[in-house]
């Protein structure tokens, strides 16, 4: 506070300052930006580079071989199959859900959208385990599944549940803020005019949410491919079979295989930076499409990954 | 007249489509989260009081919700602080590579909480690029409560900046000018003028830090070292649990988590009820 009659004292012409921040002195502009710069650099930056660094530790043909190896092949194979399947079907719910509550109105939509958030605020750990509860050999179907010779625990049908239960709010928390922005008149045009149910879908509300959709779609898929906790505990980890991307780079982590582990790792980063490169041009396009009402429901919920609480009750 | 013509139907649901759409979502939302999730009340109600009591009151369990809920609140803390300074140094000033860094904040939601593990780790080893040096000032992180921290700190970062920052980009200039030109220092202004109107926004993220931490599990267990009383995370300590098939003892502390959950969900409606009611005013 008063350190500040500490610095050198370098005098700051006050007209000089920039017209947004004449108010304050230059020189916490600058200690802000450094502690900024220092603390994401600290966080993100290195950490960030480091996941690359250890995975080409070895050379490129070591990663090339670690990645092609048939239990990574496997590993890749069953994370796309569960997140094709995920994925869809959360869009599915998320375009329903968002159409039921921003279209109509309703007693108990806002528990509603409540219990839509729940997923998020869930442990990982918890989320596989309610799975376990039901499925497991002491759960409530367990023996009979056993007597039908059916598996879902340890085997691909839990991970695929316990990812769709992960990112099961993705969509719809995307979807519902965007579409009450929206309202509903265009639809109603489409009514008067004549357009069926499904018309009115796809050629009016469609467009209009596409890039919202698109986000959704893409943070949604982000985490079915990065879900490590829940997927952990329903997975058995049975390498080549029930091992998805992260759970195989548990494995050969903790076998001190580290540039292996790092080398799908690195696979897992770069994802995640395609998808934050597809998020920024989404946010960017729908600055330019100048619906600020849509614009803003859109990038608002941007906490959305973990525990995106209720934003609208109406 | 006319209204008299046509059927009462309630003039919000002329679109089609609603008892399909609302069937579909409570079906699918009962099929995957409601039936599953009561499941673990229903276990644990198979459990005497006692034994559900002692499950949850353990020596371990207890050393496991002190660190949890400890280094959460630590990490949630430094996250308030330092993404406030991002948040503010991000919509007040400008400067090369500020969208680049914007939009690389977001990376702890999108990187795999695994990678994120394996990582830290690394770097916070002994001889990671950052552990070496921490090891010779004698700090050391990997493998200790303090690496817990450092993870979570991690997980949380995009939660502060990214609740501040809208309400930042709203506020209103004008009124910190005004401060100015009433003879405030920058200081006053930033204690009576900034701050106020950001508590709510600082709060909020404060708590979803939070509240996403108590749960975290995979960015964790590679950095904490897991040892029993002393690095080990109650999300670890209910699959231990499992692992040893106490699926009563894993449900139980299960249940404890859940109503943690659940009352951290309530307060950050409310918290976010009250920043847009303090938005609306402004």
């Amino acid at each position: 506070m008063s350190a500040v009659t500490d610095l050198p004292a370098k005098p700051v012409p006050r007209t000089r300052a920039a017209p947004t921040n004449a108010l304050e002195p230059a020189w916490i502009k600058y200690v802000l930006v450094t502690i900024a710069l220092a603390f994401l650099t600290l966080f993100l930056f290195v950490p960030l580079v480091a996941v690359f660094a250890e995975a080409l530790k070895k050379g490129w043909d070591v990663y090339v071989e670690s990645i092609l190896e048939p239990d990574a092949i496997s590993a890749i194979k069953l994370t796309l199959i569960a997140a094709v399947i995920s994925v869809p079907l959360n869009l599915v719910f998320g375009v329903c859900a968002a159409w039921a509550i921003a279209k109509f109105e309703f007693r108990g939509k806002s528990i509603l959208l409540t219990l839509i958030d729940l997923p998020f605020s869930v442990s990982p750990v918890i989320s596989g385990l309610i799975y376990v509860l039901m499925f497991g050999a002491q759960g409530w179907i367990g023996p009979w599944l056993q007597e039908h010779d059916i598996k879902i625990l340890f085997a691909v049908p839990g991970i695929v549940l316990a990812t769709v239960f992960i990112t099961f709010p993705f969509v719809a928390r995307e979807l519902i803020p965007l579409m009450q922005a929206q309202g509903s008149e265009e639809e109603e045009a489409g009514l008067v005019l004549g357009a069926s149910g499904w018309q009115i879908f796809f050629r009016v509300t469609l467009p209009n949410i596409k890039w919202g959709l698109l986000y959704g779609v893409i943070l949604c898929n982000a985490r079915a491919m990065g879900e490590f906790g829940a997927v952990s505990v329903v997975s058995g980890h049975i390498r080549g079979e029930t091992n998805t991307m992260p759970l195989q780079v548990e494995i050969l982590y903790n076998e001190y295989n580290f540039t292996a582990a790092f080398a799908i790792a690195s696979l897992l980063a770069l994802l995640a930076l395609v998808t934050l490169a597809i998020k920024s041009v989404i946010e960017w396009r729908l600055h330019q499409s100048g619906d600020t009402a849509a614009d803003e429901a859109a990038l608002m919920p941007v906490p959305h990954a973990v525990a995106h609480p209720v934003r609208s009750t109406v | 007249m006319t209204a008299l013509l046509q059927p009462r139907a309630a003039p919000t649901r002329v679109l089609p489509g609603f008892g399909l759409t609302l069937g579909f979502t409570i079906f699918y939302l009962a099929l995957i989260v409601l039936i599953p999730l009561s499941a673990v009340f229903l276990k644990t109600f198979t459990m005497t009081w006692d034994a559900f009591w002692s499950a949850v009151t353990s020596a371990r369990v207890m050393a496991s919700y002190r660190l949890t809920f400890g280094a959460s609140l630590i990490a949630a803390v430094l996250n308030v602080i330092f993404g406030g300074i991002v948040a503010w140094v991000l919509v007040r000033y400008k400067f090369p590579g500020k969208r680049f860094i914007d939009a690389l904040v977001d990376l702890p939601f999108a990187l795999p909480t695994a990678v994120a593990g394996i990582t830290l780790t690394a770097l916070y080893s002994t001889n990671g690029w950052i552990g070496q040096y921490l090891e010779q000032a004698g700090i050391k992180v990997a493998f200790t409560p303090l690496g817990v921290v450092v993870a979570l700190t991690f997980i949380g970062l995009p939660f502060v900046v990214r609740t501040v920052q809208p309400v930042l980009e709203d506020a209103e200039r004008e009124l910190e000018e005004a401060a100015a030109s009433l003879g405030a220092t920058p200081w006053q202004t930033f204690w009576r003028v900034i701050l106020p109107n950001l508590v709510p926004a600082l709060l909020t993220g404060f708590a979803l830090a939070f509240a996403r931490a108590t749960g975290e599990y995979g960015s964790v267990i590679f950095i904490a070292g897991n040892m029993p009383m002393v690095s080990e995370i109650t999300p670890l300590f209910i699959i231990t649990k499992l692992e040893q098939y106490d699926y009563a003892g894993a449900t139980a502390i299960a249940v404890v988590m859940l109503i943690v959950s659940f009352i951290l969900l309530l307060t950050i409606n409310l918290l976010q009820a009250w920043t847009r009611k303090r938005a609306g005013k402004g």
